[in-house]
């Protein structure tokens, strides 16, 4: 099988080859459609995963492909979010969803012609994440939670094939957590898209993910590779099931582990 | 916004009043000598007085220092963008800068008397130098401090730096760019009124260097009052502008208590 992103071997070091080593001997591979988790101790290179992955940086050794083309520019199919919503104060929710369209192409050119499409097509986007009615209304007009649902519509306004999330909810409450968890969840069913994310939380990885990779101290590879077999739909009522708790207390033991 | 309550707007005009008032009853209390500190009653004389004369030369020191704040702002801008665009430039220019802004200004005008001869010119020249640093300052600072994963996100997208200049950067920017402006204005009327005082027949600081000269202390602070009176308008014509181009940096609530 072929998959849809593919590190192979990867080492990473910030400060060219001398430097202290990112992540080394890194391989993960993701199947097109598949949400991947990455799991691991602070500092294991799990941000630096994300900047390889959409080829904002280059590693010195191994092979990076995403979408069957080897990464030697930015991966213009990804969208990311961060744990930052990142929202541009001085525009709308609807201006800010739109951003990615002033930039990436084709959208771009076709932005002046098409315009009406696209604020149908961000405010169809923002409807689907519970954001009705929101579209005219500033960042700063928005609770956290809503702030990091725009954050989340704005990677998905170009209809990329990748999503990269690194932490996104980690900001959150506990139960504006859950509800953004059920957000991303019927976001991937709906759309069939890649999903890498990034976190530090167990219990989300495990929720979301179809496999939850965890990542050894620095330099950081992947260490397991657990498949989460839980049915989908899963409810947000599944986390408090035996079941589950078993395989986040399991995840959690080897990143006890790999602790330096 | 909300309106501001009516003892808040009257309390810039009572606080003034206050301040003159504690004044004028200090000079008469301590009996103090009109030739060493007048009371605000004698400087409103000589206001009246000389009214002719300090209109005219307020009107000269005002064109001069706006003129060589316009002046800042432009090459302010540039100069700014230029160093905020790369780590490059900004570490060749910085020290540089750093080492101009040191010089004190009064050095510089009789250089610039020698290059342009007395007058209008080394006022604005002046003016321009000594403004010109907070605004350059200030927009490589905004441009500076962008969200590094917003530029990944862009990046990602195949932003150029251009794209993220023109779509963050400077917008992000303007809230420095015109708070600095509040500060170089009134600089700006300290670099003409220095020149004016040094090398100069026109403008409120030859007015006062001659008014020095024959005793006539109440013009002094007269022609004080006058500078301050423009250093006020053209603060608040700034403070406006900023209101005006970046409300959206301006909401929070903290000062208005």
């Amino acid at each position: 099988m072929s998959a849809f992103v593919a590190l192979d071997g990867v080492s990473h070091a910030y400060g060219g080859m001398g430097g202290t080593l990112a992540v080394d001997g890194l391989s993960i591979a993701v199947g097109e459609g598949e949400f991947a988790a990455v799991v691991g101790p602070s500092g294991c290179g799990k941000s630096t995963l994300m900047k390889l992955a959409t080829g904002l940086q280059f590693p010195f050794k191994g092979a990076i492909r995403v979408g069957g083309e080897m990464v030697k520019e930015p991966v213009k199919i990804a969208g990311m979010a961060f744990q930052a919503p990142t929202l541009l104060p001085w525009r709308t929710t609807l201006e800010n969803l739109l951003l990615p369209l002033e930039i990436v192409e084709p959208h771009r050119s076709a932005l002046r012609r098409r315009k009406a499409d696209y604020i149908a097509r961000a405010e169809a986007l923002l409807s689907s994440v519970g954001l009705d009615g929101q579209a005219g209304k500033f960042p700063w007009e928005l609770s956290g939670g809503m702030q990091q649902r725009t954050s989340l519509c704005r990677a998905l306004i170009h209809e990329p094939r990748l999503l990269m999330l690194d932490e996104p909810f980690g900001a959150l409450d506990a139960f504006t957590r859950e509800e953004l968890w059920g957000v991303i969840r019927d976001l991937h069913a709906a759309r069939l898209i890649t999903v890498i994310l990034v976190t530090h939380d167990l219990r989300e990885a495990v929720f979301l993910a179809d496999r939850v990779f965890v990542m050894s101290a620095r330099p950081g590879r992947v260490l397991v590779e657990r498949p989460i077999d839980i049915p989908r739909p899963r409810d947000i009522e599944v986390t408090f099931t035996p079941a589950f708790q078993t395989i986040v207390h399991e995840l959690r033991e080897h990143i006890v582990r790999a602790r330096p | 916004m909300t309106a501001r309550s009516l003892s808040t707007r009257l309390a810039p005009w009572l606080y003034t009043l206050v301040l003159f008032a504690v004044w004028e009853a200090a000079c008469a209390i301590f009996k103090i000598p009109t030739f060493f500190l007048p009371p605000p009653s004698a400087i409103a004389r000589a206001l009246i007085d000389y009214w002719p004369a300090i209109y005219r030369n307020s009107l000269f020191t005002l064109s001069a220092t706006l003129i060589g704040f316009a002046l800042a702002v432009g090459f302010g801008l540039c100069l700014g963008l230029l160093v905020g665009w790369s780590r490059n430039i900004y570490a060749g220019l910085y020290p540089l800068m750093i080492g101009f802004n040191a010089i004190p200004k009064v050095a510089v005008v009789p250089i610039l008397v020698l290059w342009f001869g007395i007058g209008f010119l080394p006022a604005v020249l002046t003016a321009f130098l000594i403004s010109f640093f907070p605004i350059v300052v200030n927009v490589a600072t905004g441009l500076a401090t962008i969200e590094p994963e917003l530029e990944d996100v862009l990046k990602a997208l195949g932003a150029s730096k251009l794209d993220i200049m023109r779509k963050v950067g400077i917008p992000r920017t303007l809230p420095y760019f015109f708070g600095s402006l509040k500060v170089a204005i009134t600089l700006a009327f300290v670099g003409s009124v220095i020149s004016e005082s040094i090398a100069s027949n026109y403008g409120i600081g030859n007015l006062m260097l001659q008014a020095q000269a024959q005793f006539q202390v109440p013009l002094i602070f007269a022609g004080l009052i006058a500078l301050a009176v423009e250093g006020i308008v053209m603060y608040w014509a700034m403070a406006v502008l900023e209101n005006r181009m970046t409300g959206w940096a301006q909401r929070s609530g903290f000062a208005q208590a």
